[in-house]
């Protein structure tokens, strides 16, 4: 089979997957949503209390970015995930390995098809409950909306890929969770997913701008909402592409130096 | 009825066996230091980065909701030492869907023993104390930052607030439990109670619009583990249509969620009807 059309079939596959979990699926939406409101009200709060405006928010574009950070970060996937982890502890990595197609591919495609999926029904009742209690401050153009898909696109890979890393780890460690939780802390230190990063001290604006979290929030926000157009747009998307790359690249090696690691017993 | 109760209670041998579950999940905890450690680390880092969210608020302002820097952090360090005590104690309850698949939850519906006791004593979780050390350093740091006038019913309200604050949140993970039985595959719905109370109870109340305000007042009772406290301590009015004297009433708060808590608790085990083999 063709490459492409396997990636195809596990992105469909992923897709069927959790499309199946209808219930789960409304219950965080309707979470995302009280966070949303309890994120937005802090917002306007501190926007409110900065006099009005806050680099370069006022209490509309603020509120909209608390409403917008709460409706992608399911396809998103902030948190933690540990699905490769446990295949790998309890050996079951060794049938995936198995199989005649690439490891990592056929899990970013799975992930790709969950975030297709969970784009509409968990990022729909954020924004529907933020137009009604604050109202949002979307773009008029077509343009932004499409930098934002894929700027959204590639913060679902990046995201992916990092988590990668994070799991691949499980070869060699035995327990994980303190791991995944550094993780999982560093995610929403630096993505943007707390409060903007526009809004760091300088110091702590650097630590973040060197890291791959802002790729997965920040930058998808800030191009749906329009407030980065042009050339430094499509400079964002350029340093997504680079993390995607890097940790990309980064995360093949690691599997492969990892396998090596791996016995299978019995026959 | 009360003293049989009490006589009840008093028996060593009642509390007997919930006293060899935790001690076995203690145990099994701290047997790996270094993972345990690390755990430890991790609950920490959650802290910290908690707390980050208001640093970075306060670089760009002075005040919130009324609140200076001081306050607020003596706002969140009220909240957080409350919210990870019930966090380490019953936090574990959210994973009751995971216990009815696998079946655990028949296991305690066979042995003589109290259900919501046995499940409380399964995997009470030591490393939550990380948190908890961090919002101590917050609270040892922003008491004297803040202009107190220390009283007798200052260190009172001190002393009471975590353990009535950590009591409501307890209640609120014991609710979210009961909802359980009813939501399965829907869990997550009730983290928007609970943590999400947690979150709306680290900042001012009075940033939230009325009907938020009365949300996170009234129907969970998040203002009353921090914020309405707060403001007898600071010796300051809060909005206008808040009356000062709520701030007393957390004991009362956390002993109206627990009957509702423990009520729905029964009500949801009566509907619960196994999984079958």
């Amino acid at each position: 089979m063709h490459p492409l059309r396997t990636f195809a079939v596990f992105t469909a596959l992923g897709f069927r997957r959790f499309s199946a979990y209808r219930l789960a699926t409304a219950a965080g939406a309707f979470t995302n949503t009280v966070f949303g409101l309890i994120k937005a009200s802090i917002t306007v709060g501190v926007i409110g209390a900065a006099g009005g405006e806050l680099a370069g928010y006022d209490a509309l574009t603020g509120a909209t970015y608390a409403w917008l950070t709460q409706a992608i970060i399911a396809p998103v996937q902030i948190f933690a995930w540990d699905e490769l982890a446990q295949r790998i502890r309890t050996g079951d990595i060794a049938v995936d390995l198995a199989r005649p197609v690439d490891l990592q591919m056929t899990y970013l495609a799975g992930d790709l098809g969950r975030a297709a999926f969970q784009v509409l029904p968990r990022g729909l009742p954020p924004l529907v409950a933020g137009a009604l209690v604050t109202g949002l401050a979307l773009p008029h153009t077509a343009l932004p909306y499409l930098l934002g898909a894929l700027a959204l696109l590639l913060g679902v890979v990046v995201s992916f890929l990092c988590r990668w890393l994070v799991n691949i780890a499980a070869f060699w460690l035995v327990e994980l969770r303190g791991l995944m939780t550094l993780y999982v802390v560093s995610v929403g230190a630096f993505s943007g997913v707390l409060i903007p990063v526009h809004w760091f001290p300088s110091w702590l604006a650097s630590v973040a701008a060197a890291s791959p979290f802002p790729s997965m929030v920040q930058t998808p926000v800030d191009l749906l909402m329009g407030r980065v157009e042009g050339a430094p747009a499509l400079r964002l998307l350029a340093v997504q592409v680079l993390w995607v790359l890097m940790i990309g690249v980064a995360g093949r090696v690691a599997l492969r130096r990892g396998v090596r690691t791996v016995v299978v017993q019995g026959g | 009825m009360c003293a049989r109760w009490w006589f009840k209670v008093a028996d060593p041998r009642v509390l007997a066996p919930y006293r060899a579950l935790l001690a076995s999940r203690l145990q099994s905890q701290l047997a790996y230091r270094r993972s345990f450690a690390l755990d430890v680390f991790g609950a920490v880092g959650i802290g910290l980065l908690e707390f980050a969210e208001v640093y970075v608020i306060f670089a760009n302002i002075s005040i919130l909701g009324g609140l200076d820097f001081a306050g607020v952090a003596l706002l969140f360090a009220l909240a957080n030492i409350a919210f990870s005590l019930a966090d380490m104690t019953v936090g574990h309850l959210d994973a009751l869907p995971t216990y009815i698949r696998t079946g655990l939850l028949d296991a305690f519906l066979l042995r003589p023993l109290s259900v919501l006791g046995q499940l409380v004593t399964s995997d009470v979780q030591l490393r939550r104390l990380g948190r908890t050390a961090v919002a101590v350093v917050i609270l040892a740091v922003a008491l004297p930052a803040s202009d107190i006038d220390w009283r007798a019913e200052t260190v009172y309200l001190l002393i009471l607030t975590p353990i009535a604050g950590a009591a409501i949140f307890a209640a609120l993970f014991v609710l979210a439990a009961a909802a359980q039985f009813w939501l399965v595959d829907g869990a997550e719905l009730t983290s928007a109670f609970t943590y999400g109370g947690s979150y709306a109870a680290s900042y001012p109340t009075s940033i939230f619009t009325m009907p938020v305000r009365v949300l996170f007042t009234f129907v969970i009772p998040a203002a009353f583990t921090a914020y309405l406290p707060t403001l007898l301590i600071l010796g300051i009015p809060g909005p206008p249509d808040t009356p000062v004297w709520l701030g007393w009433l957390t004991p009362v708060a956390a002993a109206v969620a627990w009957v509702v808590a423990l009520l729905a608790w029964r009500l949801g085990l009566r509907h619960y009807t196994g999984t079958g083999s």
